[in-house]
């Protein structure tokens, strides 16, 4: 009888506190994605009346930070996985001993709070830093060219900030590898990039599809790189929620865009993990 | 794989066909430099910025200090934004590390009906946007009229770090050898001494590595606790609102000491572990 319960009574505590936590908020933030303001109320002040329409509206007047959001995290995703997939073979199968050391430095830059480190950037790529006049002293880009303050900067911040949370996973898999099975594909005359491409890349995949989620799903929510190193035409989703809450105090168009976006990544993440194959997320 | 390019010696190849040979077998490695720099590029200019003589705004070198290490609260707030991120840290890792690892036992040691859907509860939060998580909480917190402020804050830090170190837990028990239990029980120990005896001293590792990991993520915080502290600063809620007008470099001090300490931290624990295995 004991044994039945024990499990259950270890889950108590933990699921209670998430389930109020974070279960009903949820449930309460659809709720008040339909309401609509109170006729001659104040400011924040909203009832229920069911109005779905508040999707259609909110979707229609941010269409554009929308599709920035999914925009920059794809390609935010796509470089980080080419950045980090490199680095983890490199430490799966070339640092020997060093192995250790390496992934402690891979997770190192962390411990420096990451708005210290995406503010470091905005001022390393900025007029002062050293990168734009070197740039443009040597003609790679205009006089007039900057670098802050750009798509260019927010994406490459994004890269940057979410790159650990895809090399981790990725070096997990690669790992695993058993590096006899890379010999034996040698052995039966695989050249390098067929090796790669038919066992190699296969074997990591459970890697790849972790890492891409735990890059894409943070950047399409992120605002911090679009607020630090962006400009008003790179405002993502999640500046438009963050000024609809605080600024506007328009809860119900925030709430349909936060409903709006987790539901967007929701669907994202199911139809990727099923063409990817893998069902081994966590 | 490496033993194939051995005949590189041999002195009749040309010097130039041997430098690319050097790099075609060591382009991974160079890659690997390349890649580390970029990670630490930011990290060492914040480290360098701390010793600027910079006076208010921290953006221009204007030559070497100590000053700032020697009196890192100098700036207004700074130490009282710091307190708070520690204060909320802690107490959001002590619970988080509590509660996750109950739910990683009862996931990873037992089967029973409902656990495919416990698995999916603690994926859920991990899938939500930050944005999403920290919002939904400000609105119910709102609902029961509960201000925003410190225990709010510390709330949300627990939700998101549950499932980090449900993760973590559970993938050590995943590694264990169920033969060592299996020998403790042999050896007529009950289950519970078997718990506290091999299993617990086993998994502890995970459990300790599991809150280093929520206290990082909770102390590094910014999106979830901007929605949900009110008007309690956080170092790094500090940090965003003062870049508009300049962070003073007593931010950079507190920040390169914080990723000294942390890397202190990780490197003797894992030379312990290492000892401990021998």
């Amino acid at each position: 009888m004991g044994k039945i319960r024990t499990p259950y009574l270890l889950l108590l505590p933990g699921f209670g506190f998430l389930f109020t936590f974070f279960i009903l908020p949820i449930i309460n933030l659809a709720q008040t994605s339909t309401q609509t303001n109170v006729a001659g109320g104040d400011t924040g002040q909203y009832e229920q009346t069911f109005r779905f329409a508040n999707y259609v509206d909110a979707f229609v007047e941010n269409k554009e930070q929308f599709g920035r959001s999914f925009l920059y995290a794809t390609i935010a995703t796509v470089l980080a996985l080419a950045i980090a997939y490199p680095l983890a073979y490199a430490i799966a199968f070339k640092a020997g001993k060093y192995k250790n050391l390496l992934l402690v430095l891979v997770v190192a830059p962390f411990f420096t709070s990451f708005l210290l480190r995406t503010i470091a950037w905005k001022q390393i790529l900025g007029e002062e830093g050293f990168v734009v006049p070197t740039l443009r002293s040597l003609g790679i880009i205009s006089q007039s060219t900057t670098l802050t303050s750009t798509s260019f900067a927010v994406v490459m911040g994004m890269t940057y900030n979410f790159l650990p949370f895809m090399t981790l996973p990725l070096y997990a898999s690669i790992d695993r590898i058993d590096p006899r099975t890379l010999e034996a594909s040698g052995d039966l005359y695989a050249n390098g990039l067929t090796t790669f491409r038919r066992v190699t890349l296969p074997l990591s995949m459970p890697g790849v599809v972790a890492g891409t989620l735990l890059t894409f799903i943070p950047a399409a929510g992120d605002y911090v790189n679009a607020a630090i190193l962006g400009n008003p035409n790179t405002k993502m989703l999640g500046n438009v929620i963050e000024s609809r809450y605080f600024k506007i105090v328009d809860y119900p168009t925030a709430a349909a865009l936060s409903f709006t976006l987790m539901a967007a990544i929701l669907i994202l993440v199911t139809l990727y993990i099923r063409k990817a194959g893998t069902e081994e997320l966590v | 794989m490496s033993q194939k390019v051995k005949d590189a010696s041999i002195p009749t190849i040309p010097l130039g066909a041997r430098i690319q040979r050097w790099i075609g077998r060591n382009l991974i490695r160079i890659y690997a430099i390349f890649a580390f720099t970029y990670l630490f590029i930011p990290v060492a200019y914040t480290f360098a910025f701390s010793f600027n003589d910079s006076g208010k705004s921290n953006l221009i070198w204007k030559g070497f200090t100590l000053g700032n290490w020697q009196n890192p609260c100098g700036a207004p707030e700074v130490c009282s934004a710091l307190g708070n991120s520690i204060k909320i840290g802690f107490l959001a890792t002590f619970f988080s590390t509590i509660l996750g690892t109950m739910i990683a036992f009862a996931i990873g040691r037992h089967k029973f009906r409902g656990r495919s859907t416990s698995n999916l509860l603690i994926f859920l939060p991990m899938a939500t946007p930050e944005i999403v998580m920290g919002a939904s909480l400000l609105s119910l917190f709102l609902v029961f009229k509960i201000n925003p402020g410190f225990w709010p804050t510390v709330i949300a830090h627990i939700v998101f770090c549950i499932s980090f170190v449900v993760v973590t837990v559970k993938a050590r028990i995943a590694s264990l050898d169920p033969r060592l239990e299996q020998a403790a029980m042999d050896l007529y120990a009950n289950e519970f001494e078997t718990f506290r005896r091999v299993t617990l001293p086993l998994v502890a590792p995970g459990i300790a590595g599991a809150a280093l990991l929520a206290f990082s993520l909770s102390f590094d915080d910014f999106i979830i606790t901007n929605f949900n502290s009110g008007t309690l600063t956080t170092f790094p809620k500090f940090i965003y609102v003062s870049a508009a007008r300049g962070i003073p470099a007593q931010a950079n001090v507190i920040g390169s000491a914080m990723f000294f300490l942390a890397l202190t931290i990780v490197i003797v624990g894992q030379l312990v572990n290492r000892r401990k295995v021998r």
